[in-house]
């Protein structure tokens, strides 16, 4: 395996709906500024990937077009995933693994104002005999939060807890959307929007891009002066087939969590991509995250969630912290899918 | 009572119609060329580093990948560098084939966009040859590229094909 590392990152700052600016006038500032910290000359880079999603964007091969933010003359080698930008990430890790590149650019957009998330996730479904019955991805979110408290393990207060430290630790996050002091007791007297989630449970809407670059080895040493190293990367998928699946449980994360390492060291922080507050209950459960974890000190995904940026904005935020010192020893995680179906770990780590 | 299924008939195919509706953002570079078309302008954009003009600007350069800002007002007046005669309908089109669409390389612009070749016979459209926007009376203008109608032929000697080979 060769030693591969972030070794930088940048974001848009999230906001409900950009009206200024297209996607390609939203990422160009953070693929550029993404690359200029990266110490690397940009046509140096030997790879580059993105993450996105046609149906948010509302246009075919909207990907395409996202390339005029990066300049792809002369004729750059690059990829593109339908999913979250996490999973970009892992194809650049891939690619750098077989030998083929030293560094790798990889960025996500979202634009998800223009269209109806609810709508575009429900697309995500069984096309025959479950997408039909028109379920937003709320709905679903609310009957595995039903699950879990009808588990016993979780109470309503416990997801209410999860979304003030969400607000409480995003207060320190300058491209966060959702920000601020507010107590368990109070956020339990509002109103439900989906039994037993209400509003702040789930995550917002969001508009955002994300970028980061991988590079390897001595390159990366050379770049930057504290590498982010991915020590262990790993993706599991569930059925796509929801009453086939205990929703209170995450045994995908879980898998995915001890193939990336995620046990074998004390960990610093995990940012976890959980756009429903019930969700991050599940993930710290199935990866075994103890009290000395600080979890999601960006806020997460229920500060900032702009659809296919969220689970990349997870290993930046966590690598962010490693290249400034603050941790030694990170977990990031991204979720794709109804109900947490696919998640992705990645363990990350200094010098 | 159920029946056994290879009495059944399969089912072979299920129609699961998908609408999605949008509320498109054009970004600052369209609204500025799209504000242009309200005035009956064409504007463009120009690549700080290549010198590139884009019509209609994106924004960005997608050789170089930087911003473009400099804006360039372009002719209406331009070159067909390629076109194709369309005898296929489409249900997304209202226009009736056939039809001759061309790829325009409007003069002082570095990149071709497609437009509808009209008033002249089909025989007649060919690569190199000089044309002209059509506007939609002023009254109807809004912002929108729809104020062009077609591109019609001019008296001008075609244009040499080294002159448009780079942006075919």
């Amino acid at each position: 395996m060769r030693d591969v590392a972030v070794i930088s990152f940048a974001q848009a700052p999230s906001v409900r709906r950009r009206l200024d600016a297209n996607e390609v006038e939203i990422l160009m500032p953070v693929v550029q500024e993404a690359v200029a910290r990266s110490g690397l000359p940009r046509r140096e880079i030997g790879f580059t990937v993105s993450g996105s999603c046609d149906y948010v964007a509302g246009q075919p091969f909207a990907f395409v077009s996202a390339l005029d933010a990066v300049g792809a003359w002369p004729p750059i080698t690059e990829s593109h995933v339908e999913m979250d930008g996490a999973w970009a990430l892992y194809e650049a890790w891939v690619k750098i693994q077989t030998g083929d590149v030293d560094s790798a650019l990889v960025y996500s957009f979202g634009k998800t104002s223009m269209g109806d998330p609810g709508a575009v996730l429900n697309l995500q479904l069984d096309p025959y005999t479950v997408a039909p019955l028109g379920i937003d991805a709320v709905s679903l979110a609310a009957l595995q939060a039903r699950a879990l408290l009808d588990s016993g393990r979780y109470t309503e207060k416990d997801l209410a807890e999860v979304v003030a430290r969400s607000r409480r630790a995003a207060k320190a996050n300058p491209n966060a959307q959702l920000r601020g002091d507010v107590d368990a007791a109070r956020l339990l007297a509002e109103p439900y929007l989906a039994s037993p989630l209400r509003r702040h449970d789930c995550c917002p809407i969001s508009d955002g891009a994300v970028a980061v670059v991988l590079a390897a080895g001595d390159l990366a040493r050379k770049a930057v002066k504290r590498p982010a190293w991915i020590r262990g990367i790993d993706h599991r998928i569930e059925t796509h087939d929801l009453g086939l699946r205990d929703l209170t449980r995450s045994p995908s994360t879980a898998l995915a969590g001890e193939k990336a390492g995620a046990r074998t060291g004390k960990l610093d922080l995990a940012e976890l991509h959980a756009p429903f507050s019930h969700q991050e209950l599940i993930l710290a459960e199935a990866l075994g995250l103890g009290d000395g974890v600080q979890l999601n000190p960006s806020g997460g995904a229920l500060a900032a969630n702009a659809l296919m940026v969220a689970g990349l904005t997870r290993i930046g935020e966590a690598a962010k912290r490693i290249h400034e010192g603050e941790a030694n020893r990170a977990l990031a995680h991204a979720t794709s899918g109804p109900c947490l179906q696919h998640n992705l770990v990645c363990v990350l780590e200094g010098e | 009572m159920s029946e056994p299924v290879e009495s059944i008939e399969s089912v072979k195919s299920i129609q699961t119609p998908i609408r999605l509706e949008y509320s498109y953002t054009a970004g600052r570079a369209s609204t500025r060329f799209l504000k242009g078309m309200a005035e009956g302008r064409i504007l463009g954009q120009r690549c700080p580093e290549c010198t590139k003009v884009y019509v209609p600007p994106r924004g960005s350069c997608p050789r170089c990948g930087v911003a473009t800002q400099d804006e360039v007002e372009v002719s209406g007046k331009g070159t067909v560098t390629t076109f194709c005669i369309v005898r296929i309908p489409s249900e997304s089109l209202s226009i009736k084939p056939p039809y001759a669409a061309a790829h325009i390389l409007l003069d002082g612009a570095d990149i071709p966009f497609f437009a509808l070749i009209q008033e002249c016979p089909f025989d007649d459209v060919r690569m190199g040859m000089r044309v002209e926007a059509v506007w939609a009376p002023r009254a109807e203008w809004s912002a929108s590229f729809e104020n062009i109608r077609h591109f019609r032929p001019i008296a001008e000697p075609d244009a040499t094909y080294d002159s448009f080979k780079e942006h075919l």
